[in-house]
């Protein structure tokens, strides 16, 4: 609610010179963002002129014969980040609904409260319990898949325990908690009525949450997976600790890989030409772009429900 | 309708409520799990001259984290007398003046910064930064840790400030007082916790943060010194000590976790407690 709107006397110089003020702050946040994009591209253009829009479709690394294409790249943040949402949107719906529909009230807010501190553990303790815990673990149980699943393209090839499947995991935790959150709260504003309404006409409670419940949070929830993909995207330092690091395209999710985030967190600080310098930069160019573009999508997703 | 037929759908019905329940079960298990985990392994490693020491050479036991500690607050310290201030101020344009095109634009901005990935934002300070000076250095790493706070900050105080009555205004504004005066001297305050607590939380967020500061703080194995050289910080420490092959380091790693997990969860759970009827505004 702002005073702004009532038509009143001129406003005092004072009052001019705080709003001019603060306003200053305000465009600064519009100027870092169009700084970030500017810095990154100008940094990045030797990479461009050289190698052109192909960098983002081959596939050599070659830091020494300076050389490079960002295919495996792409291609690790792609498939890590979508089968980590393949795990983590069932269980993060799931979730929702057992904390709105079932919980009692004081232990959905037990519940909640230990899902939002999921989301505040740092990345880099998540990726120490991968490299320790969850790595070991997976190459334990990778044979077995391999036995029984093994007649997939996806789950063959020896057991390192690092790579995609390693990776795919930690991140579906990661995102997890966003998943949870945003569902829950549309979940929560779904109208009595409606739910009542097929209460009444003899449904189970399962049959409301399906019938009623899921379809009108529908565009919400899509809005908190897009959140989470910009997200998982994103994610470095407990991919970077699993995922095995090495460029590699295949299809065995069994295999190390390696992802955008990864390959600037490893090599940015060691860097020593300026080719292999603005090649990472134009990695992280490519990244910002498609975190802006999903994240863009995300928020224009919530904004038109927050309007609802 | 038959009983076999409603006999079938309250099995649906158990069933699937069950694996709702299962999937609330895996979801908060799992944080549980690595708490624990994360205090059996900190524990047996951890002790009074860990945090007081100076690592050790490569290669020999013991040692400890101090430079590692005061780093951490050094830097995250800088970045929240930068951030804080600019998100915060930033907060109270839009919500006592944000209608408009600019003011969309902002808003749409900071949502974008904030879905920006903690590395991206590093490059940026890197090439901000560490390129013109030729050194890495805890300022640069700090103002990555700035531009991380600042969209978080901004929304919070944002949303905090929508929340005083309007009435408080019109009361201060009705007694002759000017705007600038009521919106910093009435609003700001009956807003206050709300606003210090979202920005003890986006401290506590970027303390845990390691990709922006690998290549700017960098790290370093004794004091810093000063804000315009190579720093240690904590999860960097972290980060160099899991990934490396010493034994000890390992176990000096987890010890340096619980520390790290034992501050962001003690931010939190204040949070949580000064702030009742809380919402997370962490996103």
């Amino acid at each position: 609610m702002t005073v702004a709107a009532i038509p009143g006397p001129r406003e005092r110089a004072g009052d001019r010179l705080f709003r001019l003020t603060i306003a200053g702050f305000a465009g600064l946040v519009l100027l870092v963002v169009l700084a970030l994009a500017w810095q990154l591209a100008r940094a990045s253009t030797q990479t461009w002129r050289t190698f052109g829009p192909a960098f983002l479709w081959t596939s050599t690394w070659d830091p020494v014969g300076e050389v490079f294409g960002a295919l495996p790249f792409l291609y690790g943040t792609a498939v890590s980040s979508l089968l980590a949402l393949l795990i983590a949107v069932p269980l993060g719906v799931g979730s929702a609904v057992f904390l709105t529909e079932l919980a009692p009230r004081r232990a959905a807010e037990a519940l909640m409260f230990a899902v939002e501190l999921l989301a505040a553990v740092p990345s880099v303790i998540l990726g120490l319990i991968g490299v320790f815990v969850l790595v070991p673990a997976v190459r334990a149980v990778e044979p077995i898949l391999g036995k029984t699943l093994g007649f997939l393209p996806f789950f063959r090839g020896a057991p390192y325990g690092v790579g995609l499947l390693s990776a795919s995991l930690i991140l579906a935790f990661m995102v997890l908690p966003y998943i949870t959150t945003i569902t829950r709260e549309i979940l929560l504003t779904v109208p009595r009525p409606l739910k009542e309404g097929m209460y009444a006409l003899g449904a189970t409670r399962w049959e409301v949450v399906r019938g009623v419940s899921l379809p009108y949070a529908r565009s919400g929830v899509l809005g908190a997976v897009f959140l989470a993909l910009g997200r998982a995207l994103g994610e470095t330092m407990a991919v970077t600790m699993v995922i095995g690091n090495t460029p590699k395209i295949s299809a065995s999710l069994f295999d190390p890989a390696y992802s955008m985030a990864a390959v600037i967190a490893n090599e940015l600080a060691e860097a020593a030409s300026d080719a292999h310098l603005s090649a990472l930069i134009a990695i992280g160019l490519t990244l910002l772009a498609v975190t802006v573009a999903v994240n863009g999508a995300a928020r224009l997703m919530i904004y038109r429900l927050e309007r609802r | 309708m038959s009983d076999a037929a409603y006999a079938g759908r309250r099995r649906v019905n158990a069933a699937m409520l069950a694996l709702t329940a299962a999937c609330a079960a895996v979801s908060a298990g799992v944080l549980l799990a690595i708490l624990a985990y994360i205090a059996w392994q900190g524990a047996s490693a951890i002790g009074w001259s860990f945090l007081v020491n100076l690592p050790k050479p490569v290669g020999e036991v013991g040692g400890g984290i101090a430079n590692s500690i005061v780093g951490s607050i050094q830097v995250v310290g800088l970045a929240g007398l930068i951030g804080a201030p600019v998100g915060a101020l930033a907060g109270v344009y839009l919500a006592e003046y944000g209608r408009g095109r600019f003011a969309f634009c902002v808003r749409f901005a900071a949502d974008v910064l904030n879905g920006v990935p903690s590395i991206v934002v590093g490059l940026f300070a890197y090439a901000l930064i560490v390129m013109p000076m030729k050194r890495f250095s805890a300022l640069s790493g700090s103002v990555a840790l700035a531009l991380i706070m600042i969209p978080i900050v901004l929304r919070n105080t944002e949303e905090f400030i929508r929340l005083v009555p309007g009435t408080i205004r019109e009361a201060a504004l009705a007694l002759g007082v000017p705007r600038w005066k009521v919106t910093l001297f009435v609003v700001l305050p009956s807003a206050g916790r709300g606003i210090l607590t979202g920005a003890l939380l986006a401290l506590a967020r970027v303390s845990g943060e390691t990709a922006p500061l690998i290549f700017t703080a960098f790290g370093n194995r004794f004091w810093g010194e000063g804000f315009l050289s190579p720093v240690a910080t904590l999860p960097h420490t972290i980060y160099t000590y899991a990934i490396s092959p010493y034994e000890d380091w390992h176990r000096q790693a987890w010890a340096a976790a619980l520390v790290l997990m034992a501050f962001v969860l003690a931010v939190n759970a204040a949070a949580r407690v000064w702030l009742k009827p809380s919402r997370g505004a962490a996103y």
